[in-house]
């Protein structure tokens, strides 16, 4: 029986690693790619693995793109500081304050994020180019931010629930006034929601290309999606140094999966949210 | 709880609340309803690139409307953004559920693996659209190269008229795959083990355990997992554009990527470009009234 049961895990295992290699393929031929030489990607039919290994592709990645990526890193950590700025006092107060008129923020929220990405698009399109935001760090920033605020709000809300009211009420007996219980009892307490909610604001701005592509093609700070979209759309045939770039911009991903892997699956449930 | 504190307390309690809330209603109003009513004013407008330097639009009624409807290019483009909205969610849930179920029993790696699955979902559109944009090349693409070995002639999956619609339905279901793939395996789990006990003992093989027990017990997650895929399908820009702009010769062309080639494509027409965008918006927002209702079920359920 004990060894029936292990000859049958061995077997899920197998199919598990099988099912694991098939799907996450693309990934190992991005990785590939990228450290082919030139000439060998024209070659047919391409091999599994390369006859020679390059990284003539990252070193042209590095001189081309370092810059977008930059302003990526500054566009995403600005998103995660506005989103947090928003968001967190507002999760705190439908949670915990009862306001009159919170259900209808909050059915607010779920409208909010089925408004199709190329509407607000073109309304932020056109709102900017009244206000001169057009190809602006701070308008993309603004623009970005918009992707994780709901989905912040409502996680944390979710999560701020699960706080003893009884902790809020003994802060308040000790003289605490609201904004002191919120910064030195809730936000500690909500670090777990707030890291995931922080991660997943990263993370949307970090891949956003269609605000990019519309708010800032016409010159002024580009992020790394126009920069790879640049490549592509040049026609290009420089896919190593394509798929160099695209293995540099998945870093933040990975690295989120492995430090924060209970998070992600936490976020997407609770949230149920992605763009 | 508060019922209990005078009027007074009651009231400022209220104020503090709203302190902490004016800012995102501020911030919704602004960032939200904002740009959106642009839009919607704009699907109204004869607005052009001009009218950006002059400010001059004016409303022209419902004309911007009948020519995105009575142009040659809508109905094919709605039958477009159906087959890709309906093949997409057919297929990123059967293959999401069968794979939330294969891993619904843990085994050894099960959970490393499990996560594995969530790295497709997680990279920018942009890195993974462009890895299938080679890969499905068709003189020096990975995928040609493989069919090839069982003797299938090269296909134009980004260049074929007939085949760039299949191409970015591919592409958008391995992006789905993790999304179902995730939230069917928590409603897997959330299903008591006690049922599949006693359907065992009664003899239930599989299948029955599987079209008995959880399909039933995993509709109201189902319904939610459909719903909201439906209203993210239907959003989808990236993964085309990136992939086929559209293209070859608007084969691949959805309400959303035609919005933006009519807005920033090189006639500039932001008027109809609107319009198209805003019956994307009926759209989303009837499949999301049906969504929060499903949702509300669930809660009460």
């Amino acid at each position: 029986m004990k060894r029936l049961s292990m000859k049958r895990s061995w077997w899920r295992t197998l199919v598990g690693v099988i099912l694991a290699a098939v799907m996450l393929f693309p990934l190992y031929w991005m990785v590939m790619v990228s450290v082919t030489p030139r000439g060998e990607l024209l070659k047919t039919p391409p091999t599994l693995v390369p006859d020679s290994v390059t990284f003539e592709g990252y070193a042209k990645a590095i001189n081309d793109q370092l810059p977008y990526l930059g302003i990526s890193l500054a566009v995403a950590l600005g998103s995660v500081l506005v989103t947090l700025l928003f968001a967190a006092p507002a999760a705190y107060a439908l949670a915990k304050l009862a306001p009159r008129g919170g259900g209808a923020v909050t059915f607010g929220l779920l409208v909010a994020q089925m408004i199709p990405g190329i509407v607000m698009a073109t309304g932020f399109y056109a709102i900017y180019a009244d206000l001169g935001l057009l190809n602006t760090l701070p308008g993309l920033i603004l623009a970005d931010s918009t992707l994780a605020v709901p989905f912040a709000i409502l996680v944390m809300r979710a999560f701020m629930e699960g706080i003893p009211s009884e902790l809020i009420q003994a802060a308040t007996v000790d003289g605490a006034g609201a904004f002191r219980t919120f910064r030195s009892i809730i936000l500690p307490l909500s670090r777990n929601a707030v890291v995931t909610v922080s991660l997943f604001a990263f993370l949307f701005a970090w891949s956003d290309f269609l605000f990019a592509v519309i708010l800032t093609s016409s010159g002024g700070p580009q992020p790394f999606t126009l920069g790879i979209y640049h490549y592509i759309s040049n026609y290009s045939k420089d896919w190593n140094a394509i798929m160099a770039t695209a293995v540099i911009a998945s870093v933040p991903a990975t690295i989120l999966l492995i430090v924060a892997q209970r998070y992600v699956a936490a976020g997407i449930t609770a949230g149920a949210v992605k763009d | 709880m508060t019922y209990a504190r005078p009027p007074l307390a009651r009231r400022r309690l209220q104020w503090t609340a709203w302190a902490f809330l004016a800012p995102v209603v501020i911030y919704l109003g602004a960032f939200y309803a904002y740009p959106i009513i642009r839009n919607i004013l704009m699907g109204f407008q004869d607005y052009t690139a001009a009218s950006f330097v002059t400010g001059i639009a004016p409303f022209i009624g419902l004309d911007n409307y009948l020519a995105v409807v009575n142009s040659t290019m809508f109905w094919p483009t709605v039958l477009r953004t159906a087959v890709f909205v309906v093949a997409s969610l057919a297929f990123q849930f059967a293959i999401g559920l069968a794979l939330a179920q294969f891993f619904s029993r843990s085994f050894r790696l099960s959970a490393l693996l499990r996560s594995l699955f969530l790295l497709p979902w997680l990279l920018p559109l942009i890195v993974s659209a462009s890895t299938w944009k080679w890969m499905l090349d068709k003189d020096y693409g990975i995928l040609n190269a493989f069919l090839g070995v069982f003797g299938i002639n090269a296909i134009g999956w980004t260049v074929d008229p007939s085949i760039s619609l299949i191409a970015v339905i591919i592409v958008n279901i391995w992006i789905g795959v993790p999304f179902n793939m995730v939230i069917l395996y928590g409603g897997l789990q959330s299903i008591p083990e006690s049922l599949y006990e006693a359907a065992a003992l009664d003899g239930a093989n599989a299948w029955t355990t599987f079209w008995r027990i959880t399909f039933p017990l995993l509709r109201p997650v189902t319904t939610v997992v459909l719903l909201l895929g439906l209203i993210y399908t239907l959003k989808v820009f990236d993964v085309i554009w990136i992939t086929t702009q559209g293209g070859p010769a608007n084969s691949s062309q959805t309400l959303s990527t035609w919005s933006y080639q009519l807005s920033f494509g090189p006639q500039l027409q932001f008027g109809l470009g609107a319009a198209a965008g805003n019956l994307l918006i009926v759209a989303a927002v009837v499949f999301g009234a049906l969504y929060i209702r499903a949702q509300r079920k669930q809660d009460a359920a």
